[in-house]
């Protein structure tokens, strides 16, 4: 297992699909149903989001997944197989669980925090520690650094990052995420979000995650699931055709203004062009570095570290100035992931007032230089393009006539999905009409 | 091949120790602050405990400086009071030992779910019964039990079982339940939660019921003497009743004395108990 997520080149989808068939939630006490006859396909691989207002249940729904929240009624079915009925405790360590604020015990190191899934998996000691050390890297924190520590003695985003790292202790194949980035402040928001794409683009697990913030869905979900009230799911689909095609007048509302705007959040910097950039090392001459700098006409050089992190970047008058080059990051660098939106990379440049920032991939590796006038030239692009090209969409709907051996056919042709939608809506008029 | 990689090893440990250099005072000012750091949380209960040895030391050397009358010489005899002091805190020890038993297990399972209802209604009736006087409930148990040790043992548990109660079921109450719902979606058991979760961070509120419920024993257990029960407060009775000023203050002292030295070592197992990280 861990062999498979040491590898640092992609090695395709290791998350597993998950059915949620006809699953109904009633509270004691309450008379409408939390979430009501709910049917949804999450594709194994992919990150889909939860979106809606409070109380609409997509909290609800995400812990019937690891049935945290005990389905009243329907099956789930995660990889084929029903869990409906087998041990809760079981299925629930076989399933990463990330909760705001990460979640971390106080009286325990980051160490044994993250160990403790492993360790309840009877690993031994040399194993959890080497796996520890592995998944503190892949969160870009230190081990060294950080593994003895508790958890009061990190920044609330280090702390995310630990639960992020417990929860893929055990390489999970499915990710439940419940509002994880809630309780930190926006930039660390956003480079947890840079993070979690670059990791999910190196491990490809399915992850399900919560979320109040509209935004954030549209950055992070390949498809986003939007309900209202009882977990009606209201439209389940890619953010391009939410925010191009808004299905129902909710979801319209639900997406606010400014839908044009947001449309920038959906090119992300890997997919417009980066600018090469000269790059040096500490530890070598500022004169040589300046003199490639020069014969490549560029204005700035960037350094990297044994890593090929980048810890600053500096100018020619600069470079000027130095005789030979620190190893000291400069804590302010502009730095987005490749993950990131135009949008991010867009608010990264204002803050920075550099007019440009570095763009970095995989555990924080510099990748090259995104400007203003790269994003300029997106915008006008997406503009012209079309977004409404019709996908390969999972089936989601409630009380619908679904049938699992259905989702299969219906996954290869999305004109069945069609189908089944509309013969859902018929049924949803039908008891409309009823009562 | 060999005198290379021992070459190698040289090197890299001649590269050590030549960053050890600068490395060292930075280490040991470290240790330094970290000696000041521990004095500091432990400052408090070294000074308690000077405090608790002086003023032995002053009572002894009133005792054998006074002018004492041959009754106060044979109630105050060493023996007689050692087996006082031992019979107290018998009578404290083993009255905290089944509090515990009792206290604890009652206010986890007053906590989990099938039965958190109580909780509330349980914490209401301890602190309302907190304030019924002790005298009342040593006496009136006697009436009942008998007077004889274990009736001043029982009152005693009665007593003393409702600050444990109270903050077993606080410092459980008040672990965040996010955590625990963390622990849960983890895949730890209910039973591995609150073990290794719930309790832990419970640890300190408990602790600090335990200290209050042993304090308050010793002080109560000078009431035993009224029912037979034995302990300090012979002297302290034995002194109204004679006349006896230096046996009654002796006895009183020596109470206020064990309470503060059980405070002491309550607080010394608080102090080394509590969680790391917290």
């Amino acid at each position: 297992m861990s062999e498979t997520s040491a590898t640092t080149t992609p090695t395709g989808i290791t998350g597993a699909s998950i059915l949620l068939d006809h699953v109904t939630k009633r509270f004691p006490g309450q008379v409408k149903p939390a979430v009501d006859g709910l049917t949804m396909e999450i594709p194994a691989g992919k990150i889909v989001m939860f979106v809606g207002p409070s109380g609409c249940g997509k909290t609800t729904t995400l812990k019937m997944i690891n049935r945290l929240i005990e389905p009243t009624e329907g099956r789930i079915v995660v990889d084929g197989d029903d869990v409906t009925e087998m041990n809760g405790d079981t299925l629930r360590r076989g399933i990463g669980y990330v909760i705001q604020a990460g979640g971390l015990f106080p009286h325990m190191t980051v160490a044994t925090n993250i160990g403790i899934v492993p360790k309840m998996l009877g690993w031994d000691k040399a194993r959890i520690a080497a796996r520890v050390d592995e998944l503190l890297e892949l969160v870009s924190l230190d081990p060294a650094l950080y593994r003895d520590r508790y958890p009061k003695e990190l920044s609330g985003g280090q702390q995310q990052r630990v639960g992020v790292a417990r929860a893929l202790a055990a390489d999970p194949p499915v990710l439940l995420m419940d509002e994880p980035f809630g309780a930190v402040d926006p930039i660390t928001r956003l480079r947890l979000q840079d993070e979690l794409l670059n990791i999910q683009d190196e491990l490809q697990k399915t992850i399900v995650c919560v979320t109040h913030d509209f935004d954030e869905a549209v950055k992070l979900g390949d498809w986003i699931a939007i309900f209202n009230e009882g977990a009606q799911l209201e439209q389940y689909d890619t953010p391009e055709r939410i925010l191009g095609d808004p299905a129902s007048e909710f979801v319209e509302n639900f997406i606010g203004s400014g839908a044009g705007l947001k449309q920038l959040t959906l090119t992300r910097v890997e997919e417009v062009g980066l600018a090469e950039a000269v790059v040096g090392n500490p530890g070598e001459r500022a004169a040589d570095v300046l003199a490639r700098v020069a014969e490549a006409g560029h204005g700035h050089a960037v350094i990297v570290d044994d890593r090929r992190r980048p810890i600053q970047w500096l100018s020619r008058r600069k470079l000027g100035r130095l005789d030979v080059i620190s190893d000291v990051p400069d804590p302010k660098l502009p730095v987005v992931g490749i993950r990131a939106t135009l949008n991010d990379a867009l608010d990264t440049m204002l803050v920075s007032s550099a007019g440009a920032a570095l763009v970095t991939g995989r555990r924080d590796m510099f990748k090259g230089v995104i400007d203003v006038q790269t994003v300029m030239d997106a915008i006008t692009r997406s503009q012209t393009a079309a977004v409404l090209e019709s996908d390969q969409a999972p089936v989601g709907l409630n009380t619908g006539m679904f049938q699992v051996q259905a989702s299969a056919a219906s996954a290869a042709s999305a004109a069945s999905v069609d189908s089944v939608a509309e013969a859902a809506d018929e049924l949803a008029a039908d008891t409309r009409a009823a009562q | 091949m060999n005198t290379r990689t021992l070459n190698a090893e040289a090197g890299i440990a001649g590269g050590d120790s030549a960053a050890g250099i600068p490395v060292d005072p930075a280490a040991s000012t470290a240790t330094v602050s970290r000696g000041r750091a521990i004095w500091a949380s432990w400052k408090g209960l070294v000074y308690q405990l000077a405090g608790i040895i002086l003023a032995c030391l002053a009572l002894l050397v009133w005792l054998l400086t006074a002018d004492l009358s041959t009754i106060e010489l044979t109630t105050l005899a060493p023996a007689a009071l050692w087996g006082y002091t031992v019979e107290h805190l018998q009578l404290t020890l083993l009255a905290a030992a089944i509090v515990l038993v009792i206290a604890i297990p009652l206010g986890i399972a007053l906590t989990r779910k099938p039965l958190r209802f109580l909780t509330a209604p349980v914490l209401a009736i301890a602190n309302f019964g907190q304030a019924a006087p002790a005298v009342g409930v040593v006496v009136l148990l006697a009436l009942w039990v008998g007077f004889s040790f274990w009736a001043a043992t029982l009152s005693l548990v009665l007593y003393a079982v409702l600050p444990v109660l109270r903050n077993t079921m606080i410092g459980l109450d008040q672990v965040d339940a996010r955590l625990v719902e963390a622990g849960r979606g983890m895949g730890m058991s209910a039973t591995a939660v609150l073990f290794t979760v719930e309790l832990p961070l419970a640890v300190p509120v408990m602790l600090s019921g335990v200290r209050t419920a042993l304090v308050l024993l010793v002080g109560t257990a000078a009431l035993a003497t009224f029912i037979n029960g034995g302990g300090l407060g012979i002297l302290i009775t034995t002194g109204v009743n004679l006349s006896l000023t230096t046996v009654l203050v002796t006895g009183a002292l020596l109470v206020a004395l064990l309470a503060l030295l059980i405070d002491w070592v309550g607080r010394v197992v608080e102090h080394v108990a509590r969680p790391k990280g917290l």
